[in-house]
């Protein structure tokens, strides 16, 4: 960034369409996922372990929260006892607000699943 | 308890139309293949709805009220924990137990490991496990129709029984789809329109306070429950990982045309349990109010049935009371034909194929049915009467000490050994299918063992998941030869697979 007199990086200039340029590349590392050589075992193994990277997330968020229910109940007798818009605290958390948060979260978790998916299909189809 | 004959009525009429439709169904679905009608033009919001009304059991639809007006608030980590459940599955294991291809968990222990001995494993816990989720059911059809007629309490688990037993038998119920939407949709509405009127009824009386003692708070160990935080994480930990192992949950993942079609399934189901989840904890506190006696006693499961006759009377009451009582038919017939055909399917497949004189395959599913569900009948006369929530709960317990490991390291974990799987399967199981033998001969316990035997999951799921990797890493030279060739399979997103 500091040099802008560099000159520009080359790029390779090819005709979109040319079948023939397209087969070999793409569908040779397609191959490579599903005849698993090094290469292709290299990439899904990266997309795995995006998908439980964010799995783990997911599950280590709903893991605090529902741990931590219990605890606050037993540490703050005032929480356990207040009131939300005339529910007691753990009724309202409970019985009404913990579905929607269990929703919000399996919709940002199939968003960004599928984002990692289109991820790779992207990478192969590139490469 | 009514002695009308409307609630009777309606119950005839869900048994009715569920037979009709099962064996008429089989006539449409037999010319072409269901499965691929089904994977090609069910859209997900129908698909999530027939998963949904599979689900909701006995347990759902009576269990949660009945525990909730005898134990209080914290009873509402049933409802939480079963909806969580579907949460932990969508993100750990949806789309790649899709890709697997597997119909039941037999199939995926097989393909994943290659190993028939943990295939036959496999089938034999999915067998205990389906009758041990089948044991409420049968009970809970007991004690509806022994609070709607006064009838004995094996009458009702018969009429199940029988009529789950011929529908499934005929070949009916398989993937019929739609009937099981319309469950999901009739229970919701059985549940939610009834909830409101009470409300609303209660809120006219000028709202009679609830609250009596301990019962609205947290964790007090209301109604004689001890060790209130222990039993909490342990259902929690039952509930959030053991519906992936159910039998009737897996085959339905089965209709979705792949992967990322199950996620969105599993959203649209979260999304409808949420739904419906809001509203059997009404029946349980207003119990409170105008059904007190019921709390604590054997009978508290019927106060979804009961509570609309008592506060209304006339016909709204009868109406609303037959409403309830076909929608809790609605819950047995679908939930037991659900497990009855996971399990007539792993006994005729895995169990019962040595034996030549039980003829081609069609005979074999048939006379598979009929164990499938004259064993757990059987039970249901003879096993101690639990709460059906806390029974659901315990094959809960089981399917997340056993499947539980075995779905999660052999989806992310590309070094389990079939003996560390096999290990786990072995080590989960026993403990805790010992633990719920002992609770249903002998049970209930008392002090911190029997809350260890009631709530065995938050000792026996860390056993299994303990011994599962242990036992792999021990026999690392042993990883199967396939496992690269599967982990390709489990985790490809279809649009490769597509223009391979």
């Amino acid at each position: 960034m500091s040099t802008p007199e560099r000159p520009a990086k080359r790029v390779t200039v090819v005709h979109p369409r040319t079948a023939a340029a397209r087969t070999t590349s793409r569908r040779g590392v397609r191959r490579d996922v599903h005849d698993q050589t090094e290469l292709g075992v290299t990439m899904l193994t990266s997309l795995r372990r995006a998908q439980l990277r964010l799995a783990v997330l997911v599950v280590l968020g709903v893991a605090v929260v529902v741990v931590g229910i219990p605890l606050v109940f037993l540490a703050f007798p005032s929480v356990r006892e207040g009131r939300v818009g005339g529910l007691a605290v753990g009724w309202f958390v409970l019985g009404v607000a913990v579905f929607p948060a269990i929703c919000g979260a399996a919709w940002a978790y199939v968003r960004h699943a599928e984002r990692n998916e289109a991820a790779f299909v992207d990478l192969v189809e590139r490469s | 308890m009514t002695s009308s004959w409307w609630p009777v009525a309606a119950v005839v009429a869900v048994v009715a139309a569920t037979v009709v439709i099962g064996t008429f169904g089989v006539r449409v679905s037999r010319t072409t293949s269901d499965f691929l009608v089904a994977s090609r033009s069910v859209s997900p919001l129908l698909n999530a709805s027939a998963i949904g009304g599979e689900y909701l059991s006995a347990a759902s639809f009576l269990g949660i009220a009945g525990l909730v007006l005898s134990y209080g608030v914290d009873m509402l980590w049933f409802p939480v924990g079963y909806t969580v459940g579907y949460l932990v599955l969508l993100v750990l294991v949806a789309a790649p137990l899709r890709r697997s291809g597997a119909y039941t968990l037999p199939d995926f222990a097989e393909m994943r490991l290659g190993s028939l001995r943990l295939r036959r494993v496999s089938s034999v816990i999915v067998v205990l496990i389906g009758w041990l989720y089948l044991l409420p059911q049968l009970q809970g059809a007991g004690i509806t129709l022994h609070a709607l007629t006064g009838a004995p309490q094996w009458v009702g688990a018969l009429v199940v029984a029988v009529v789950v037993g011929v529908t499934v038998a005929a070949g009916g119920m398989r993937s019929i789809t739609v009937v099981q939407a319309f469950q999901y949709w009739l229970k919701l509405v059985a549940i939610a329109l009834p909830a409101a009127l009470l409300v609303a009824a209660w809120f006219h009386r000028g709202s009679p306070a609830f609250a009596v003692g301990d019962w609205g708070t947290p964790l007090s160990g209301f109604g004689g429950r001890e060790y209130p935080l222990y039993s909490t994480y342990s259902i929690v930990l039952a509930t959030f990982l053991g519906t992936m192992g159910l039998p009737h949950v897996l085959v339905r993942f089965y209709t979705n045309p792949d992967g990322r079609a199950a996620r969105r399934t599993t959203l649209s189901v979260l999304v409808l349990l949420s739904v419906f989840y809001l509203f059997p904890p009404v029946f349980g506190a207003l119990g409170r109010v105008y059904t007190p006696e019921l709390a604590g006693t054997s009978a508290a499961d019927t106060v979804v049935l009961v509570l609309p006759g008592r506060v209304f009377g006339g016909w709204l009451g009868e109406a609303l009371s037959a409403l309830v009582a076909a929608g809790a038919f609605a819950a047995f017939l679908s939930t037991a034909s659900g497990l009855s055909v996971s399990v007539a399917g792993v006994l005729s497949q895995d169990v019962l194929t040595h034996d030549r004189r039980l003829g081609d395959g069609v005979r074999r599913f048939r006379i598979a049915t009929t164990i499938a569900i004259a064993v757990p009948f059987v039970l249901a006369l003879g096993a101690a009467r639990a709460d059906l929530a806390e029974t659901v709960t315990l094959a809960f317990a089981v399917a997340a000490s056993t499947f539980c490991p075995l779905l999660v390291l052999g989806i992310w974990w590309p070094r389990l050994t079939v003996r560390g799987a096999t290990a786990a399967l072995l080590v989960g199981g026993t403990s805790a299918l010992a633990a719920v033998a002992l609770v249903l001969t002998l049970g209930p316990f008392h002090g911190f063992v029997g809350a260890l035997l009631e709530q065995p999951a938050a000792w026996t799921v860390p056993l299994a998941f303990g011994t599962a990797v242990i036992v792999s890493l021990r026999t690392h030279d042993r990883v199967p030869r396939t496992t690269p060739a599967a982990m390709v399979r489990l985790h490809t997103p279809e649009e490769l697979e597509a223009s391979r």
